[in-house]
């Protein structure tokens, strides 16, 4: 499988996550946001962002509760909450967003 | 809380067995499986740890893999029992817990 | 939360040689994130995958270590170390990662979550346990 971006197909897992953690662009999530048809918002982008550098500390995609309690400390209560956030991601905030930040799905997601 | 303590490989190639009678507490249980038999043999440079466990400790071993490798009972340490399957199956029953070290 | 079970999770191998490390951690992270009560103890030759200064651009393989760094996150915050296998090893906790949470009933304060028993101590702890994994 794989998602077109800029002309190059970026081979992607069988449920649309990208193989390669490097291939990812801007451009990346734009178009999986487009297949899903949401459109990405400054809030969806904050929390994109967040995601990456999550990913490049800790190695990992955070779970759910995890990403939940991080984003409300650094952006701030009315943004870590589950409601802020499904709202943005609605297949879930850590799978959808995790999907579109180039992250692998996070470790005990089903 | 008393746990079951498995081990499976042999002293000599791992070091599970010595860190499980280093971590075990008073009154638990420990039962030797697979290669993890040899531990239970007197007259090599393990045995004086496992004979000195033995005061805090039950030791076990289990006789269908003794046999199998060709370790007769007359060589098995003072103090530690032999039990077949079923007396495997009893060991975990009457325990809470059980820790299978690697 | 009544259904809350202490889960041990015993980690006695080296980072790298063998699957075990990253195994555990995922294994941990796993439990964690299902909001159970998650502790863990580096034993043997164990404490190696906690060493600092890991770096492995040179294998092509994943550095796990900072992993290790989020488990605060998880609230992963016991984490304890055989005394007796850093002494074997010739190594000290300034030679560990510094492994920290928040601890949310002391106004979110930064605490060590490391904690460094003897065997006696350990065996103690691990008595407490209602499941312990060993890898």
């Amino acid at each position: 499988m794989g998602i077109e971006v800029n002309g190059k197909v970026l081979e992607t897992d069988e449920e649309g996550y990208l193989a390669n953690l490097n291939d990812w662009e801007p451009a990346v999530a734009e178009a999986m946001a487009k297949e899903d048809g949401t459109e990405l918002t400054e809030n969806h982008w904050e929390v994109i962002k967040f995601l990456r550098e999550y990913y490049e500390e800790y190695q990992i995609a955070p779970a759910v509760r995890v990403l939940t309690k991080a984003i409300g400390k650094k952006l701030g209560k009315d943004k870590g909450n589950s409601k802020y956030l499904y709202e943005l991601f609605p297949y879930g905030p850590g799978k959808q967003a995790c999907k579109y930040a180039g992250l692998p799905k996070p470790t005990g997601c089903v | 809380m008393p746990t079951l303590h498995t081990i499976n490989k042999s002293p000599f190639d791992r070091n599970s067995l010595q860190t499980c009678l280093r971590l075990a507490n008073k009154g638990a249980a420990v039962i030797l499986i697979e290669d993890g038999v040899y531990g239970a043999m007197k007259g090599n440079t393990v045995s004086a740890t496992v004979e000195k466990a033995l005061s805090d400790l039950s030791i076990y071993v289990l006789g269908p893999d003794m046999k199998a490798r060709g370790v007769d009972e007359s060589k098995i340490i003072d103090g530690i029992k032999v039990v077949d399957y079923k007396g495997f199956v009893d060991l975990t029953v009457e325990n809470d817990k059980i820790n299978a070290w690697l | 939360m009544s259904d809350t079970k202490k889960f041990m999770y015993i980690n006695r191998k080296a980072p790298y040689g063998t699957i075990y490390a990253w195994e555990s951690l995922e294994v941990v992270l796993i439990g964690a994130a299902f909001e159970q009560e998650v502790a863990m103890a580096f034993v043997d030759d164990g404490v190696y995958q906690i060493l600092k200064g890991q770096d492995t651009s040179e294998l092509g393989i994943k550095n796990f270590s900072p992993t290790y760094s989020a488990l605060g996150d998880y609230d992963v915050n016991k984490i304890y170390v055989e005394k007796e296998s850093l002494d074997a090893r010739g190594l000290t906790v300034d030679d560990l990662l510094d492994l920290k949470y928040e601890d949310e009933d002391d106004d979110w304060a930064e605490k060590d979550s490391i904690q460094v028993v003897t065997s006696q101590e350990l065996a103690e702890i691990l008595e407490q346990q209602d499941v312990v994994f060993s890898f």
